[in-house]
């Protein structure tokens, strides 16, 4: 019988939207156990987002927490209110791993910070995610998504190559930005439950949504300070052959070719035409001076022919060439179909729907679905009672009280 | 000195470019060993180009970017196209926990080096094979580097304005597939800790990718209907923008969330009485009305000094921010006072800017020790000191271009 890599791994999710969901849901899909609290009655932000089936706004159907919340536990939860900060306390000295992505100070405020929680349980690994981080003079600064984006240089850099700076600089889109903080907190998580597994001990860890950003533009990020470069997203003055977006008769493709075998693969993929056999095409060098022109004549014979015919000879030939894909193109790409990349579920509330899976098979333990997202406090019995020995009258009470 | 969670973790990479060798490159920060399988046969391309600057290297031991995303490593080279190469590549793994490949589907296996081979050697081996659409399918013999990716992944299609053209990738797409590598190398080393069991995994970049914008296919699986690109608008909230600001290519990110921040944001512009403009008093209308709005802050921001704007609004809790470029981002007063960049001793670099690992653990802190390895730098330690071999045999190794 297939394994779960993160079997009897225990987390405690604290945040809502998508980054430490995102983190959590990672380790839950490959089998951890994640017991995710949400506010009482309102819920975790995300349900509250677009897409909706019909677009009916329905607190049980949103698309994002359905995708972000898979094999999760739910319970409701108010730490504020004493009874609920025992809970929280309770259900810590249960887990191994503590997702937190509260505002800064909120955690002190409620007696929750990590001090204190280590005390409950040494083994406890706790990440705390905010947006800039635990000290510094924008320490206690607000952000939403777009602001980290910005202020971390990813976003300055698009959209490349922009025509002219008279445009704003724009974020990556849809939800990227906040998907990437989750990752690479979990990278940290688990490299941190590797440790405490040989010496029991946890530890805090801390991360700054601009510095989880700017880590994945490390190249970028220091062509200043290393070499006096003024990157900008009107892309490179040189070397415009080298990436090429380029239309086509139903969208766009990608040309990368960078080196002289690439463009030869690219020229037989164009049928040989004979301006390409002329001498400004010979060597890098003079391609780039007639960059301009020769993008047009590339862009003439493109109109001509769809991504999928373009990229498929194209690849043939082993150029580098890729469609740029819509939602719509991924779904029904059969590459990714027959790669598993979407797989089906039944949930309670929506019926039947697909969702996406995970980039990596393990041979051994592979990801797996076991629970679709949970609806809002649907575990609150399974953890509150038989976990931690609550009676259901005392469960009724707690949420009359506005505990639960 | 190394106290990483990863300490006693060895890991042994045969990749090239960005993805591959940033995948291991953050368990080097986190503690582990990494042993870089180079050969002057075919030397990583990003020890002499530089794709974000253009810049080209006239030897291996001299480029930024290589010692961005190598730092912490050893080097050794082995001409795996011989056997007696593929003899001692094998006493390196017998030795290590994980073995990390990006080179096309087939080609680890014809050398003799594939997942199946290895197990002979390291039973409990944990292998993982990063490839461009995966080690199935039928694109799984397609190449391509980060641009590509980002466009197959849906990304490019998803990033830009409204009215213009998809927005291109650069490094950036890399170093996103290198952090979920990284993380499915320790989930499975969690695995093995727990059963003993080393395993295989299938990786496919552009899938990770897709992934990252997982609930953009909700929409059109949902609705039949496709996200696109819009700019930095959000979905509710507005004003939602970068506006621009004194000097060159300056801009700052603003983001309201609510009717309240809006009116603090109105008060701070000198203009109390935009709250009440039935244009943009409440959200759903702010929205509706956002590009009216745009140029009333702009003429506001326009000839304030960015950090200026930021103050003022944080001040009454507005979130700004400014869009940095890699010279805003040195100098930004944040994170210098966060110690984000750090300088690295280089032999032939002198002292390199790079940027410090994003996470701060409390008891086995992730660290930047030394340099990326000049090219078979660490021969002598591997074969030498860690398999006990002569200094002659190596010499004769070396000779017959297996040492290579």
């Amino acid at each position: 019988m297939a394994g779960k890599a993160l079997e009897g791994v225990r987390v405690l999710e604290y945040c809502s939207m998508v980054s430490g969901p995102y983190c959590t849901k990672l380790m839950a899909d490959l089998g951890a156990d994640v017991i995710k609290i949400e506010p009482p009655r309102t819920g975790d932000e995300a349900r509250r987002r677009a897409p909706f089936p019909d677009d009916i706004p329905h607190s049980e159907k949103s698309g994002l927490f359905l995708f972000l919340n898979t094999n999760k536990r739910g319970v409701t939860l108010n730490p504020e209110k004493p009874d609920g900060k025992k809970i929280f306390e309770a259900l810590v000295k249960e887990v191994d791993i503590l997702v937190d992505a509260t505002p800064l100070g909120e955690m002190e405020k409620l007696g929750l910070a990590y001090n204190h929680l280590k005390k409950l349980n040494p083994g406890l690994i706790m990440i705390s995610i905010t947006p800039y981080g635990r000290s510094g003079p924008f320490k206690n600064y607000k952000a939403y998504p777009l602001n980290t984006a910005h202020a971390s240089g990813q976003a300055n850099m698009l959209p490349t190559p922009s025509p002219n700076l008279e445009r704003p600089p724009v974020k990556v889109g849809g939800h990227s930005s906040r998907y990437d903080p989750g990752v690479i907190a979990a990278v940290a998580i688990l490299s941190a439950l590797y440790r405490q597994r040989i010496t029991g001990k946890g530890q805090f860890i801390e991360l700054s949504r601009q510095e989880a950003l700017n880590s994945i533009q490390r190249v970028e990020s220091v062509t200043y300070a290393n070499d006096n470069v003024y990157l900008t997203r009107e892309g490179p003055k040189k070397g415009r052959l080298s990436t090429m977006m380029l239309p086509c008769k139903d969208g766009y493709v990608v040309a990368v070719i960078p080196l002289d075998h690439q463009w030869e693969a690219l020229k037989k993929l164009m049928g040989s035409p004979d301006w390409a056999e002329k001498d400004w095409c010979r060597d890098f060098e003079t391609r780039n001076e007639n960059a301009e022109e020769l993008k047009k004549l590339i862009i003439e014979w493109m109109m001509k022919h769809t991504k999928e015919e373009i990229c498929k000879k194209g690849q043939a030939l082993s150029c580098p060439i890729s469609p740029i894909n819509s939602a719509e193109d991924v779904v029904n790409s059969e590459q990714y179909q027959t790669r598993g990349f979407f797989t089906e579920i039944t949930h309670p509330k929506i019926g039947k729907i697909k969702l996406p899976t995970a980039p990596y098979h393990f041979s051994k333990s592979p990801w797996s679905i076991e629970r679709p997202s949970p609806l809002l406090g649907e575990h609150n019995e399974e953890i509150f009672c038989k976990r931690l020995g609550y009676t259901k009258a005392e469960l009724l009470r707690l949420k009359t009280d506005g505990v639960v | 000195m190394c106290d990483g969670p990863l300490e006693g973790v060895r890991v042994t990479e045969f990749t090239s470019a960005w993805a591959g060798p940033y995948a291991t490159c953050l368990l080097g920060f986190l503690g582990a060993e990494v042993i870089k399988v180079e050969s002057k046969r075919r030397i990583d391309h990003a020890r002499f180009m530089a794709f974000s600057t253009g810049k080209v290297f006239s030897g291996p031991d001299e480029s930024s970017v290589f010692n961005s995303l190598n730092t912490n490593k050893l080097s050794i080279t082995l001409n795996i196209t011989k056997p007696k190469a593929v003899d001692l590549a094998k006493k390196v793994i017998k030795e290590s926990d994980v073995v990390i490949e990006n080179m096309r589907p087939g080609v680890m296996p014809r050398l003799g080096l594939g997942y199946e081979d290895l197990i002979d050697v390291k039973p409990d081996i944990i292998y993982l094979s990063s490839s461009a659409c995966g080690q199935t399918g039928p694109e799984k013999g397609n190449v391509g580097y980060a641009p590509n990716f980002a466009a197959s992944g849906g990304l490019c299609h998803l990033t830009g304005y409204a009215d213009w053209e998809p927005s291109g990738f650069l490094g950036a797409i890399d170093l996103r597939s290198a952090n979920t590598a990284a993380f499915a190398i320790l989930a499975a080393l969690i695995y093995r800790q727990t059963t003993g069991e080393g395993q295989f995994i299938d990786m496919s970049s552009q899938e990770s990718i897709a992934i990252l914008s997982g609930d953009a296919f909700l929409d059109y699986i949902m609705n039949q209907r496709t996200p696109m690109r819009q700019g930095n608008q959000d979905d509710f909230k507005a004003p939602h923008n970068c506006y621009l600001c004194k000097g060159d290519d300056k801009w700052i990110s603003i983001a309201v969330g609510d009717d309240k921040e809006f009116q603090s944001l109105c008060k701070a512009m000198g203009k109390p009485e935009l709250a009440n403009d039935e244009r943009f008093s409440e959200v759903k209308n702010r929205w509706d009305n956002q590009d009216e709005l745009a140029p009333i802050i702009s003429e506001w921001t326009k000839d304030q000094e960015y950090y200026d704007v930021m103050k003022k609004l944080q001040n009454v809790g507005v979130a700004a921010a400014p869009s940095l470029s890699p010279e805003g981002l040195f100098k930004d007063p944040h994170l210098n006072k966060r110690g984000v960049f750090m300088q690295v001793d280089h032999p032939n670099l002198g002292k390199d800017w790079m940027v410090s690992p994003p996470w701060r653990l409390s008891e086995t802190p992730a660290s930047i020790r030394r340099h990326a390895p000049l090219l078979g730098e660490h021969n002598e330690q591997i074969f030498c000191e860690m398999l006990g071999m002569s200094k002659e045999e190596i010499k004769l190794l070396e000779d017959e271009q297996v040492v290579y």
